[in-house]
Protein backbone atom coordinates (compact mmCIF):
# COMPACT_ATOMS: atom_id res chain seq x y z
CA UNK A 1 0.00 0.00 0.00
CA UNK A 2 1.79 3.80 -1.28
CA UNK A 3 0.56 5.99 0.28
CA UNK A 4 1.08 9.85 -0.97
CA UNK A 5 3.03 12.01 1.01
CA UNK A 6 0.70 15.38 2.38
CA UNK A 7 2.31 17.29 -0.04
CA UNK A 8 1.54 15.98 -3.15
CA UNK A 9 -2.46 16.80 -2.09
CA UNK A 10 -1.43 20.29 -2.45
CA UNK A 11 -1.17 20.29 -6.15
CA UNK A 12 -4.48 17.88 -6.41
CA UNK A 13 -6.17 20.07 -4.75
CA UNK A 14 -5.50 23.16 -7.16
CA UNK A 15 -6.16 20.75 -10.14
CA UNK A 16 -9.84 19.79 -8.78
CA UNK A 17 -10.43 23.93 -7.97
CA UNK A 18 -9.79 23.90 -12.04
CA UNK A 19 -11.58 20.62 -13.05
CA UNK A 20 -14.55 21.36 -11.39
CA UNK A 21 -15.06 24.57 -13.34
CA UNK A 22 -14.11 22.95 -16.70
CA UNK A 23 -16.66 19.37 -16.03
CA UNK A 24 -20.05 19.74 -15.95
CA UNK A 25 -20.82 19.41 -12.81
CA UNK A 26 -18.23 16.94 -11.86
CA UNK A 27 -15.36 16.64 -10.05
CA UNK A 28 -11.42 15.80 -10.13
CA UNK A 29 -8.64 15.13 -7.65
CA UNK A 30 -5.61 12.94 -8.70
CA UNK A 31 -6.67 9.90 -10.47
CA UNK A 32 -10.57 10.12 -9.45
CA UNK A 33 -13.36 11.75 -10.97
CA UNK A 34 -16.77 12.24 -9.34
CA UNK A 35 -19.95 13.27 -11.38
CA UNK A 36 -23.27 14.53 -10.96
CA UNK A 37 -23.20 14.21 -6.91
CA UNK A 38 -26.96 14.92 -6.12
CA UNK A 39 -29.66 14.59 -3.08
CA UNK A 40 -32.77 14.35 -2.70
CA UNK A 41 -34.60 17.65 -0.98
CA UNK A 42 -35.99 17.70 2.64
CA UNK A 43 -39.09 18.05 4.61
CA UNK A 44 -38.81 21.57 7.01
CA UNK A 45 -37.47 19.82 10.01
CA UNK A 46 -36.07 17.04 8.33
CA UNK A 47 -32.69 16.25 10.37
CA UNK A 48 -31.58 13.69 8.03
CA UNK A 49 -30.47 13.39 4.20
CA UNK A 50 -29.04 11.38 1.79
CA UNK A 51 -26.31 11.99 -1.08
CA UNK A 52 -25.24 9.81 -4.54
CA UNK A 53 -22.78 10.12 -6.78
CA UNK A 54 -20.63 7.94 -9.25
CA UNK A 55 -16.60 8.18 -8.46
CA UNK A 56 -14.41 6.71 -11.22
CA UNK A 57 -10.90 5.64 -10.72
CA UNK A 58 -8.74 5.74 -13.73
CA UNK A 59 -5.30 5.42 -11.49
CA UNK A 60 -3.64 1.67 -11.21
CA UNK A 61 -4.32 1.26 -7.75
CA UNK A 62 -7.87 0.96 -4.92
CA UNK A 63 -8.24 4.57 -3.79
CA UNK A 64 -11.17 4.69 -0.67
CA UNK A 65 -13.67 7.07 0.49
CA UNK A 66 -12.85 7.36 3.84
CA UNK A 67 -15.24 10.60 5.79
CA UNK A 68 -16.89 13.35 4.77
CA UNK A 69 -17.70 17.02 6.15
CA UNK A 70 -20.30 19.69 5.28
CA UNK A 71 -21.45 22.61 6.48
CA UNK A 72 -24.93 22.00 5.87
CA UNK A 73 -24.69 18.98 8.56
CA UNK A 74 -22.99 18.42 12.06
CA UNK A 75 -22.05 14.59 10.55
CA UNK A 76 -22.00 13.05 6.83
CA UNK A 77 -21.47 9.05 7.09
CA UNK A 78 -21.02 6.51 4.77
CA UNK A 79 -24.06 3.90 4.55
CA UNK A 80 -25.62 1.08 2.32
CA UNK A 81 -29.11 -0.34 1.96
CA UNK A 82 -29.95 -3.54 1.01
CA UNK A 83 -32.98 -5.82 0.88
CA UNK A 84 -33.39 -9.05 2.92
CA UNK A 85 -36.55 -10.29 1.10
CA UNK A 86 -38.87 -7.54 2.21
CA UNK A 87 -36.84 -6.21 4.70
CA UNK A 88 -35.26 -2.91 3.70
CA UNK A 89 -31.84 -2.86 6.06
CA UNK A 90 -29.73 -0.13 6.04
CA UNK A 91 -25.78 0.37 7.83
CA UNK A 92 -22.95 3.16 8.39
CA UNK A 93 -20.22 1.77 6.63
CA UNK A 94 -17.07 1.05 8.47
CA UNK A 95 -13.73 1.87 7.27
CA UNK A 96 -14.54 3.22 4.12
CA UNK A 97 -15.66 2.08 0.67
CA UNK A 98 -13.62 0.99 -1.93
CA UNK A 99 -12.81 2.78 -5.34
CA UNK A 100 -11.44 0.53 -7.25
CA UNK A 101 -8.83 0.60 -9.43
CA UNK A 102 -10.02 1.38 -12.87
CA UNK A 103 -13.20 1.13 -11.85
CA UNK A 104 -16.11 3.11 -10.48
CA UNK A 105 -17.80 3.39 -7.16
CA UNK A 106 -21.66 4.41 -7.84
CA UNK A 107 -23.39 5.93 -4.71
CA UNK A 108 -27.03 5.60 -5.81
CA UNK A 109 -30.72 4.59 -4.81
CA UNK A 110 -30.41 1.18 -2.92
CA UNK A 111 -26.98 0.94 -2.58
CA UNK A 112 -23.90 3.46 -1.27
CA UNK A 113 -24.85 6.23 -0.20
CA UNK A 114 -23.75 9.62 1.67
CA UNK A 115 -25.68 10.27 5.26
CA UNK A 116 -26.14 13.86 6.16
CA UNK A 117 -26.80 13.90 9.71
CA UNK A 118 -28.27 16.61 12.11
CA UNK A 119 -28.86 18.53 8.73
CA UNK A 120 -28.88 22.84 9.57
CA UNK A 121 -30.61 23.41 6.82
CA UNK A 122 -33.91 22.45 4.68
CA UNK A 123 -32.41 21.05 1.17
CA UNK A 124 -34.70 22.69 -1.87
CA UNK A 125 -35.06 22.12 -4.87
CA UNK A 126 -32.41 23.56 -7.12
CA UNK A 127 -29.93 24.59 -4.31
CA UNK A 128 -26.53 23.46 -4.26
CA UNK A 129 -24.84 22.72 -0.87
CA UNK A 130 -20.72 21.88 -1.23
CA UNK A 131 -19.55 18.41 0.57
CA UNK A 132 -15.79 17.94 1.24
CA UNK A 133 -15.42 14.07 0.18
CA UNK A 134 -11.31 12.37 1.70
CA UNK A 135 -9.97 9.86 -0.04
CA UNK A 136 -7.30 7.58 1.75
CA UNK A 137 -4.79 8.19 -1.62
CA UNK A 138 -6.28 11.14 -3.56
CA UNK A 139 -6.91 12.78 -0.24
CA UNK A 140 -9.51 15.78 0.00
CA UNK A 141 -11.96 17.32 -2.74
CA UNK A 142 -15.25 19.56 -1.93
CA UNK A 143 -17.79 18.82 -4.22
CA UNK A 144 -21.73 20.42 -5.30
CA UNK A 145 -24.68 18.16 -4.25
CA UNK A 146 -27.54 19.60 -6.49
CA UNK A 147 -31.20 19.22 -4.32
CA UNK A 148 -33.77 17.25 -6.56
CA UNK A 149 -36.98 16.60 -6.53
CA UNK A 150 -37.88 13.77 -3.95
CA UNK A 151 -39.38 11.29 -5.79
CA UNK A 152 -35.41 11.63 -8.20
CA UNK A 153 -34.55 8.17 -8.47
CA UNK A 154 -31.20 9.48 -9.91
CA UNK A 155 -29.14 12.41 -11.32
CA UNK A 156 -30.80 14.66 -13.69
CA UNK A 157 -29.51 14.83 -16.46
CA UNK A 158 -29.47 18.31 -17.65
CA UNK A 159 -30.21 21.41 -16.37
CA UNK A 160 -29.50 20.65 -12.29
CA UNK A 161 -32.96 22.90 -11.95
CA UNK A 162 -31.89 26.45 -10.74
CA UNK A 163 -28.44 26.91 -12.01
CA UNK B 1 -37.60 -9.44 21.79
CA UNK B 2 -36.43 -12.56 20.84
CA UNK B 3 -39.34 -14.24 23.48
CA UNK B 4 -41.85 -12.32 21.29
CA UNK B 5 -40.99 -13.62 18.19
CA UNK B 6 -39.93 -17.05 19.26
CA UNK B 7 -43.81 -16.82 20.66
CA UNK B 8 -45.21 -15.39 17.63
CA UNK B 9 -42.93 -18.10 15.17
CA UNK B 10 -45.49 -20.67 16.52
CA UNK B 11 -48.72 -19.32 16.07
CA UNK B 12 -50.71 -20.58 13.41
CA UNK B 13 -50.88 -17.04 12.14
CA UNK B 14 -47.30 -16.53 11.72
CA UNK B 15 -47.09 -19.39 9.98
CA UNK B 16 -49.77 -18.33 7.67
CA UNK B 17 -48.60 -14.83 6.83
CA UNK B 18 -44.94 -16.82 5.78
CA UNK B 19 -46.67 -19.47 4.07
CA UNK B 20 -48.66 -15.94 1.84
CA UNK B 21 -44.92 -14.06 1.28
CA UNK B 22 -44.13 -17.13 -0.39
CA UNK B 23 -46.93 -17.54 -2.99
CA UNK B 24 -47.53 -14.09 -3.14
CA UNK B 25 -45.32 -13.32 -5.86
CA UNK B 26 -46.93 -16.11 -8.46
CA UNK B 27 -50.19 -16.70 -6.92
CA UNK B 28 -51.72 -12.89 -6.08
CA UNK B 29 -52.81 -12.54 -10.01
CA UNK B 30 -54.78 -16.24 -10.08
CA UNK B 31 -55.47 -16.21 -7.00
CA UNK B 32 -57.52 -13.47 -6.20
CA UNK B 33 -60.49 -14.07 -8.58
CA UNK B 34 -60.97 -17.53 -7.00
CA UNK B 35 -60.09 -16.60 -3.33
CA UNK B 36 -62.04 -13.38 -3.39
CA UNK B 37 -65.37 -15.37 -3.77
CA UNK B 38 -68.00 -14.01 -0.97
CA UNK B 39 -70.27 -16.03 0.77
CA UNK B 40 -67.91 -18.98 2.36
CA UNK B 41 -68.28 -19.66 6.14
CA UNK B 42 -65.64 -18.35 8.25
CA UNK B 43 -62.39 -20.43 8.77
CA UNK B 44 -62.19 -21.36 5.07
CA UNK B 45 -58.78 -20.00 3.27
CA UNK B 46 -61.21 -16.78 1.27
CA UNK B 47 -61.79 -15.68 4.94
CA UNK B 48 -58.09 -16.42 6.53
CA UNK B 49 -56.79 -14.76 3.46
CA UNK B 50 -59.08 -11.65 3.67
CA UNK B 51 -57.85 -11.54 7.27
CA UNK B 52 -54.04 -12.37 7.04
CA UNK B 53 -53.28 -8.39 7.46
CA UNK B 54 -54.63 -5.53 8.57
CA UNK B 55 -56.71 -5.17 11.59
CA UNK B 56 -57.65 -2.71 14.58
CA UNK B 57 -54.87 0.15 15.11
CA UNK B 58 -54.84 3.35 16.45
CA UNK B 59 -52.54 5.97 15.42
CA UNK B 60 -51.74 9.74 15.19
CA UNK B 61 -52.28 12.04 12.10
CA UNK B 62 -49.87 14.96 11.33
CA UNK B 63 -52.76 17.67 12.73
CA UNK B 64 -53.72 15.18 16.25
CA UNK B 65 -56.21 13.49 15.12
CA UNK B 66 -57.00 10.16 15.97
CA UNK B 67 -57.13 7.35 13.37
CA UNK B 68 -58.62 4.24 13.61
CA UNK B 69 -59.15 1.52 10.90
CA UNK B 70 -63.12 2.40 11.03
CA UNK B 71 -61.86 6.61 10.17
CA UNK B 72 -60.12 4.63 6.96
CA UNK B 73 -63.40 2.95 6.35
CA UNK B 74 -64.52 5.13 3.60
CA UNK B 75 -62.19 3.98 0.65
CA UNK B 76 -59.73 0.96 -0.23
CA UNK B 77 -56.31 2.32 0.81
CA UNK B 78 -52.69 1.37 0.06
CA UNK B 79 -50.58 1.36 3.90
CA UNK B 80 -46.92 1.15 4.24
CA UNK B 81 -44.55 1.26 6.45
CA UNK B 82 -41.36 2.91 7.32
CA UNK B 83 -39.45 6.19 8.63
CA UNK B 84 -38.36 9.30 7.08
CA UNK B 85 -34.48 8.76 7.36
CA UNK B 86 -35.45 5.76 5.16
CA UNK B 87 -32.39 6.36 2.54
CA UNK B 88 -34.68 5.15 -0.26
CA UNK B 89 -37.23 2.23 -0.41
CA UNK B 90 -39.69 4.80 1.70
CA UNK B 91 -39.57 7.82 -1.22
CA UNK B 92 -39.20 5.48 -3.68
CA UNK B 93 -42.27 3.73 -2.62
CA UNK B 94 -44.15 7.14 -1.87
CA UNK B 95 -43.30 8.59 -5.12
CA UNK B 96 -44.68 5.68 -7.00
CA UNK B 97 -48.16 5.31 -5.25
CA UNK B 98 -48.04 9.19 -6.00
CA UNK B 99 -46.97 8.94 -9.62
CA UNK B 100 -49.61 5.56 -10.36
CA UNK B 101 -52.37 7.78 -8.49
CA UNK B 102 -52.22 10.23 -11.36
CA UNK B 103 -52.05 7.56 -13.86
CA UNK B 104 -55.75 6.51 -12.70
CA UNK B 105 -56.52 10.07 -13.51
CA UNK B 106 -60.27 10.50 -11.59
CA UNK B 107 -60.01 7.09 -10.15
CA UNK B 108 -56.78 8.14 -8.47
CA UNK B 109 -58.73 9.97 -5.53
CA UNK B 110 -60.92 6.57 -5.05
CA UNK B 111 -58.04 5.02 -2.69
CA UNK B 112 -56.23 6.56 0.01
CA UNK B 113 -52.33 6.56 0.45
CA UNK B 114 -51.75 5.91 4.29
CA UNK B 115 -47.51 5.73 4.91
CA UNK B 116 -46.86 5.17 8.50
CA UNK B 117 -43.96 6.01 10.34
CA UNK B 118 -42.15 2.74 12.72
CA UNK B 119 -40.20 5.75 13.92
CA UNK B 120 -41.93 7.69 16.47
CA UNK B 121 -38.75 8.44 18.44
CA UNK B 122 -37.25 10.38 15.04
CA UNK B 123 -40.95 11.60 13.43
CA UNK B 124 -43.09 13.63 15.10
CA UNK B 125 -46.91 13.80 13.41
CA UNK B 126 -46.02 17.21 11.97
CA UNK B 127 -42.79 16.23 10.97
CA UNK B 128 -44.59 13.42 9.01
CA UNK B 129 -47.09 15.82 7.72
CA UNK B 130 -44.46 17.75 6.34
CA UNK B 131 -42.47 14.69 4.47
CA UNK B 132 -45.59 13.32 2.99
CA UNK B 133 -46.21 16.67 1.51
CA UNK B 134 -43.00 16.75 -0.63
CA UNK B 135 -44.86 14.02 -2.89
CA UNK B 136 -47.64 16.30 -4.29
CA UNK B 137 -49.90 14.55 -3.58
CA UNK B 138 -52.85 13.73 -0.69
CA UNK B 139 -50.86 10.89 1.49
CA UNK B 140 -51.79 10.09 5.13
CA UNK B 141 -48.83 10.20 7.62
CA UNK B 142 -49.73 8.28 10.47
CA UNK B 143 -47.41 7.15 13.80
CA UNK B 144 -48.17 6.09 17.56
CA UNK B 145 -46.63 5.37 20.55
CA UNK B 146 -44.40 2.16 20.44
CA UNK B 147 -47.02 -0.14 21.97
CA UNK B 148 -49.80 1.42 19.13
CA UNK B 149 -47.46 0.49 16.65
CA UNK B 150 -46.73 -3.18 17.69
CA UNK B 151 -50.48 -3.27 17.41
CA UNK B 152 -50.40 -2.00 13.95
CA UNK B 153 -47.53 -4.03 12.88
CA UNK B 154 -48.61 -7.06 14.68
CA UNK B 155 -51.62 -6.58 12.79
CA UNK B 156 -49.87 -6.51 9.37
CA UNK B 157 -47.01 -8.63 10.16
CA UNK B 158 -45.06 -6.32 9.60
CA UNK B 159 -40.97 -6.45 10.84
CA UNK B 160 -39.15 -3.33 12.12
CA UNK B 161 -36.39 -2.84 14.88
CA UNK B 162 -34.16 -0.61 16.01
CA UNK B 163 -30.13 -1.04 15.06
CA UNK B 164 -27.97 1.20 16.93
CA UNK B 165 -25.78 2.66 15.18
CA UNK B 166 -21.92 3.54 16.08
CA UNK B 167 -22.36 7.32 17.16
CA UNK B 168 -25.49 6.44 19.65
CA UNK B 169 -27.95 7.11 17.10
CA UNK B 170 -30.30 4.37 15.45
CA UNK B 171 -31.55 3.19 12.25
CA UNK B 172 -34.74 0.89 11.48
CA UNK B 173 -34.99 -2.13 9.65
CA UNK B 174 -38.26 -2.52 8.11
CA UNK B 175 -40.78 -4.69 6.00
CA UNK B 176 -40.89 -2.37 2.78
CA UNK B 177 -44.29 -4.01 1.16
CA UNK B 178 -47.10 -1.83 0.02
CA UNK B 179 -50.64 -3.04 1.57
CA UNK B 180 -53.71 -2.99 -0.26
CA UNK B 181 -56.84 -3.15 1.66
CA UNK B 182 -60.37 -3.24 0.94
CA UNK B 183 -62.55 0.06 1.90
CA UNK B 184 -63.76 -2.60 4.99
CA UNK B 185 -60.47 -2.77 5.64
CA UNK B 186 -60.32 -6.67 4.12
CA UNK B 187 -56.57 -7.83 2.83
CA UNK B 188 -56.28 -7.58 -0.92
CA UNK B 189 -52.53 -8.43 -1.90
CA UNK B 190 -49.52 -6.26 -1.72
CA UNK B 191 -47.60 -4.28 -4.38
CA UNK B 192 -43.79 -5.09 -3.83
CA UNK B 193 -40.88 -2.90 -4.69
CA UNK B 194 -39.75 -4.95 -7.08
CA UNK B 195 -43.26 -4.73 -9.59
CA UNK B 196 -43.17 -3.19 -12.50
CA UNK B 197 -45.74 0.14 -12.59
CA UNK B 198 -48.41 -2.17 -14.77
CA UNK B 199 -48.68 -4.67 -12.66
CA UNK B 200 -49.09 -2.29 -9.37
CA UNK B 201 -51.50 -0.27 -11.72
CA UNK B 202 -53.73 -2.86 -12.14
CA UNK B 203 -53.66 -4.25 -8.85
CA UNK B 204 -55.02 -0.69 -8.16
CA UNK B 205 -57.32 -1.01 -10.69
CA UNK B 206 -58.82 -3.84 -8.85
CA UNK B 207 -58.78 -2.47 -5.83
CA UNK B 208 -60.94 0.33 -6.72
CA UNK B 209 -62.99 -1.68 -9.06
CU1 LIG C 1 -28.44 5.97 5.16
Amino acid sequence: MMRLPPKALVPALALSAMASAALAHGYRTGNLTIQHPWSRETAPGQAVGGGFMTITNKGASEDRLVSGTSPVAAEVQLHTMTMDGVVMRMRQVEGGIAVPARGALELKPGSYHIMLMGLKRQLRQGDRFPVTLRFQRAGNVTVQFAVQPVTSTGPMESGHAGH
Amino acid sequence: MLDTEQQESRSGLARLRTALWLVLGVATLVGLAVIYDRGHPAGNPADDYAHAFGGPFTLTAPDGATVTEKTLASKPYAIFFGFTRCPDVCPTSLARMARLRKQLGPDGMKFNIVFVSVDPGHDKPADLGNYVALFGTPILGLTGTDAQLDQIKKGYGVYSAKVPQPGGDYTIDHTAAIYLMTARGEFSGTIDHQESDATALAKLKRLIA
